[in-house]
């Protein structure tokens, strides 16, 4: 919301004082300022001149060297291409080292061999338009018909100088969208006295009765309506006071009868509307819903669909305007307008904002209506538009007004509890200190009760009215205590968990990722998920922003890979990345989805392969403490090679896979590099983790080391041969190291060779040659049982 | 024979100096000293002499014997110093070339902020809880003073997912699920990712991360709000940092604030960081209202207290100097690398 100053001044007179100061106190009261700027602000040495004569350019057809009078005594010779100026003409002249709107500098010089010491202005130039000054040219010199000096700066001659301050007005204060609300706060803020001003209206035309019938058919949607007469209207320009305060505010001047309208909305945050006479069929008014099927051609030439579930004004036989909303073509005030009706009327703020909404039209009109305002300003805001119709000569104001009423104009009672406040916010003031605030907003009092001004409908609870007293108080004069003592802060063990996760993920080598919890059901095909996969259900956004973030994710792996595509494409050589990431898995239709956390890790690049996924998962979840797992090779996972992934289990429940992607996948992707991936799922690692340690004493006696080299068919898994070497060494086995894995020349196609390094270590003795020989012995007829035997 | 044992002792002594390695050292030990050596033969002779010339003899050999082991000692250990010098020469490296790097991983700056504000907060006695993204509407905005056509849904631009479940546009409906379960005292943080229909562009997001806080206790005052966000502004932004609370509204705390600090760049004075207001805001917050601890079962003329709600992107894009959002979503390795 804009705000003139000079308007403003109307209304309250306030020190003089640096803007800074005005706006930083304004702000700390509640009226949050988020800018200000003065008219005209960039212009600089621009001032009033007359022509004192005219002459054609020596070398120029078009040109004209004029000798103009700035008041200085001596005339300033200036070259101009206007075609509209004549001696005697009083205009805007740009001195030699001056600045117009833009940052523009103008600087003395020669036109074909004339000097020239400035620059004559037009309309444009200055930055107005002919909305501004309707009796100007808009291609040519700006004539002005002002009362000024010579020599006076141009922007003081034309009032382009007042200051417009920009205010965020929140949702709760809609009376504050009006310059009589925020004079209001000005005047409490800076504790001066608001001068309001009652309108008067001579009428004396005559009576409406039998001209204009209204009747509010739906009275919950508009508790008060009301309008009057104006007869023998009298289109042209409002004055100048008027344009210039209404370009503060940011509205464009059109006519008197508009400019009016408009006056009185922003002065009194009510809107109006005006309706020519001749267009309201059998003068019949009816505020009423619109019957189904219904339309409009609204203002702005859109013919609208109406429902029952907006409200209209309507004549006898049709809608004439939607109601707060905007008016009919035929509404509007034209040449020949004769008589028009104003109309001030309060509707109910939903009904405003879902019809604004339906329609997609949210006006200037609407916008205010929707926060709630007060019926019971109606009829002073319909008075002061009659009264500036007189004051304008626009119009012959008719003698009453047409109105009903469904409103209260009852206060709000609210007990001023002063002892609650104090300790609510921890201040020390007196009743009588409070009930000073209070009356600075309007607020009257019956005995310890609160009368709340109909216009503060957001004023309704205690804590309400100690936000009014904690404001004009002063927030920041209120201490600053520490809360008491004694709470324990702490994370949760699933917290920590999470942390330890992150943590050793990191350590590992692997950043952590951030993406979007929603995706396309593309990606689902795009990670090759079985079309009848129930991973397909997701939860579907009904409003989403595009398809590509319409469903909540049901896995995070594309998520993972659409990161590694893109630092693939931006030609990151290698990443390592990881997501704790949340997956919405749907229930029942209308519950909510389960939420769950997988980690989610993905690597391609720096010679990356199964093996180095694979390792990772395996000790993040010795880290984590998950032991007992099992680990299956599995064709089953679409999303990743057939050959190369695994499916790891828990319990008989899925604990995760780890895989390589299956290469149409990548392709999916656009990544021609090998991408590994793993997933394991957190809240079964968190139930199954046993994170509590026992200390293991060191051992006291050597070991012993033994290498195997067996033979075994190919197909046979090294967890496998590795399973039976355990059952053999039982508890003398330490350790089972992998070193070698051949196929190829020496061996028999269909078979490998498989060598193990294995240590032993007994806890109560030294091994001997003897022990070491009878357990290598049973080791090896365990794994002779699984069909690997002695490589010779 | 003293002629003998002298002359042996010289040629010890000028053959040690001369020897080079260890090698040569053992064999000159075993040539002189060793059991067939050239003193032991010596000593062998010993029988052929006086009883008188005996003891004075055997005394000399002694002594050379003594010498030259001395001497074996003292050039054993010349030699080894020497090889270690030429040693240490010979492995002289270019030290200015780049070290053994293991690759490291990175958390998100996100990650880092937000634990930075959660370990300020536990510091303070608050407790982390999270709660659902996908949330009831009721939750999300009934419970908190915001009904149907309330305006203030127009500016929270929401997803939904049919007409009573949502994205959840803030992690506020977590405080109600608190309330309703926990009673007094409640000193809770709740973080979480929130979702608004708001395009993709540099300062917007339809997904972003907020940290909301609640407090309910009996006597909370409208001071014990003040003190707390000052505590942690000054533990976020430094123990020199300016605060200033301001008037502003929501609908599920009354009396609300926004809470501004002095601007870093330009200490008040207005630049461009801080828009030239000199301040920056940082978060909303307010004593809970009313209606909304009624809502949740907690009786208002008993209880009181206070919520706090900030956007953690905003406040890691200050910080880092991030100019725009989406870097924090498209996790390049090269921006990721650099926290």
């Amino acid at each position: 919301m804009n705000l003139s100053m000079r308007w403003l001044k109307e209304f309250v007179t306030l020190d003089e004082m640096p803007m800074r100061d005005f706006t930083e106190a304004m702000t700390m009261s509640g009226s949050k300022v988020e800018g200000w700027e003065t008219e005209g602000g960039e212009i600089s040495n621009v001032i009033v001149g007359k022509i004192l004569s005219l002459e054609k350019h020596p070398d120029s057809d078009h040109l004209w060297v004029t000798q103009v009078d700035v008041g200085s005594g001596s005339p300033v010779q200036i070259v101009t291409g206007a075609q509209n100026l004549k001696a005697d003409d009083v205009v805007p002249v740009a001195m030699h080292n001056s600045t117009l709107p833009g940052g523009t500098k103008i600087k003395k010089g020669k036109l074909r061999g004339v000097e020239s010491n400035g620059m004559l202005c037009s309309l444009g130039e200055l930055g107005l338009t002919k909305h501004d000054f309707p009796y100007a040219v808009e291609d040519g010199i700006f004539v002005l018909q002002e009362d000024c000096a010579l020599g006076q700066p141009i922007c003081e001659a034309l009032g382009f100088n007042d200051t417009k301050v920009e205010f965020e007005i929140t949702s709760n204060r809609p009376d504050c969208f009006s310059v009589i609300g925020l004079a209001r706060e000005a005047a409490a803020t800076f504790d001066k006295p608001l001068r309001l001003h009652q309108p008067e209206v001579k009428a004396g035309h005559g009576s409406c009765a039998g001209l204009i019938a209204l009747r509010v058919e739906a009275p919950d949607l508009c508790p008060f309506y009301s309008a009057k007469v104006v007869k023998n209207v009298r289109v042209k320009p409002s004055p100048r006071w008027m344009r210039e305060r209404l370009r503060a505010m940011g509205v464009r001047p059109i006519n008197n009868i508009v400019d009016i309208t408009n006056y009185v909305m922003l002065e009194y945050g009510q809107p109006m509307h005006s309706f020519d006479l001749r267009f309201i069929k059998d003068s019949k008014i009816h505020v009423r819903r619109a019957k189904g099927g219904e339309t409009i051609t609204t203002l702005d030439g859109v013919e609208r669909r109406l429902t029952e579930n907006n409200l209209v004004i309507a004549d006898a036989e049709k809608p004439i305007a939607i109601a707060g909303v905007m008016g009919g073509e035929y509404s509007g005030i034209v040449d020949d307008t004769n008589t028009i009706v104003f109309e001030s009327a309060c509707f109910n703020g939903a009904s405003v904002r879902i019809t604004a909404r339906d329609q997609g039209m949210r006006t200037d009109s609407s916008s205010r209506y929707e926060k709630g305002l007060d019926p019971n300003n109606c009829l002073p805001a319909l008075e002061r538009a009659c009264e500036l119709v007189e004051l304008l000569d626009a119009g012959d104001v008719m003698d009453d007004a047409v109105m009903e009423s469904h409103a209260s104009s009852e206060r709000r009672r609210i007990r001023l509890d002063a002892d609650w406040i104090n300790r609510f916010l921890d201040i020390r003031l007196s009743e009588q200190e409070m009930k000073t605030i209070l009356k600075k907003l309007d607020c009257t009092f019956d005995g310890n009760d609160i009368l709340v001004p109909t216009f503060r409908p957001d004023l309704v609870h205690k804590a309400d009215i100690a936000e009014e007293i904690a404001r004009f108080y002063g927030y920041n004069k209120i201490p600053a205590t520490a809360l008491p003592g004694g709470a324990q802060g702490k994370y949760s063990t699933y917290q920590k968990f999470e942390r330890t996760i992150s943590d050793t993920m990191l350590t590992l080598g692997a950043s952590e990722i951030m993406t979007y919890s929603f995706i396309s059901p593309k990606y689902y095909d795009k990670i090759r998920m079985p079309a009848d996969s129930p991973r397909r259900k997701s939860i579907t956004i009904s409003n989403p922003l595009g398809e590509d973030t319409s469903i909540m994710r049901t896995t995070a792996l594309p998520s993972m890979l659409e990161v590694l595509s893109r630092n693939f494409n931006n030609r990151n050589p290698a990443a390592c990345l990881f997501e704790l990431a949340g997956e919405y898995i749907p229930t029942e239709e209308n519950k909510l989805p389960i939420e769950k956390k997988t980690l989610t890790a993905g690597m391609y690049g720096d010679g990356c392969d199964f093996f180095t996924a694979k390792g990772m998962a395996e000790q993040i979840l010795e880290k984590l403490c998950v032991f007992g797992y099992d680990i299956e090779a599995s064709q089953e996972e679409s999303s990743y090679h057939p050959g190369r992934c695994a499916v790891l289990s828990l319990n008989g429940k899925r604990l995760g896979v780890i895989g390589e992607i299956h290469p149409k996948v990548a392709e999916n992707y656009g990544i021609t590099d090998r991408i590994c991936c793993f997933t394991l799922d957190v809240d079964l690692m968190f139930a199954t983790a046993k994170p509590e340690k026992t200390y293991v004493p060191l051992p006291k006696f050597p070991a012993v080391t033994r290498d195997l080299a067996l033979i075994c068919d190919d197909e046979i898994p090294v967890l496998k041969l590795e399973r039976a070497i355990i059952r053999g060494a039982g508890n003398l086995l330490e350790k089972i190291n992998l070193f070698d894995v051949y196929r190829g020349e020496q061996i028999q196609s269909g078979k490998k060779s498989v060598a193990f390094s294995i240590l032993l270590r007994s806890n109560d003795s030294t091994m001997t040659e003897e022990h070491t020989a009878a357990v290598m012995k049973k080791i090896m007829k365990e794994l002779e049982k699984d069909g690997a035997n002695l490589r010779s | 024979m003293k002629q003998e044992l002298e002359a042996i002792r010289e040629k010890a002594m000028r053959e040690l100096e001369e020897a080079k390695g260890q090698q040569v050292l053992e064999s000159l030990r075993i040539q002189y000293l060793g059991k067939k050596g050239e003193l032991t033969s010596i000593l062998k002779q010993m029988g052929s002499l006086s009883a008188e010339e005996r003891p004075k003899i055997g005394q000399l050999a002694n002594e050379i014997r003594a010498f030259i082991e001395q001497d074996l000692v003292k050039r054993a250990a010349e030699l080894k110093e020497e090889e270690t010098a030429r040693r240490l020469e010979k492995e002289k490296i270019d030290v200015t070339m780049p070290g053994t790097r293991h690759e490291l991983g990175h958390k998100h700056p996100l990650s880092i902020e937000l634990d930075a504000i959660k370990e300020i907060f536990v510091g303070m006695g608050f407790e982390i809880v999270e709660g659902p993204e996908v949330e009831y509407d009721y939750y999300n905005f009934e419970a908190l003073n915001i009904p149907k056509d309330h305006p203030a849904r127009d500016t929270q631009d929401t997803f939904y997912i049919n007409d009573n479940i949502l994205l959840r546009t803030q992690t506020s409906p977590v405080q109600v699920r608190v309330m309703e379960k926990q009673k007094p005292p409640i000193r809770i943080i709740s973080p979480g990712r929130v979702y608004r229909s708001d395009a993709v562009d540099a300062t917007h997001s339809p997904l972003f991360h907020q940290i909301e806080g609640l407090v309910v206790d009996k006597g909370i005052t409208f001071a014990d709000l003040k003190g707390t966000l000052e505590t942690f502004v000054k533990r976020m932004y430094g123990e020199d940092s300016v605060v200033r609370f301001r008037p502003h509204h929501f609908p599920f705390t009354e009396p609300s604030a926004e809470v501004d600090v002095q601007c870093f760049n330009c200490h008040g004075e207005g630049c461009r960081l801080c828009k030239g207001e000199g301040w920056i805001e940082i978060l909303g917050c307010g004593m809970v209202h009313p209606k909304v601890l009624s809502n949740c079962g907690i009786d208002p003329e008993v209880y009181s207290g206070f919520a706090l709600g900030m956007g953690l992107e905003r406040v890691v894009m200050r910080k880092y100097s991030i100019d725009d959002m989406r870097l924090f979503y498209e996790n390049d390795v090269r921006f990721l690398r650099q926290f």
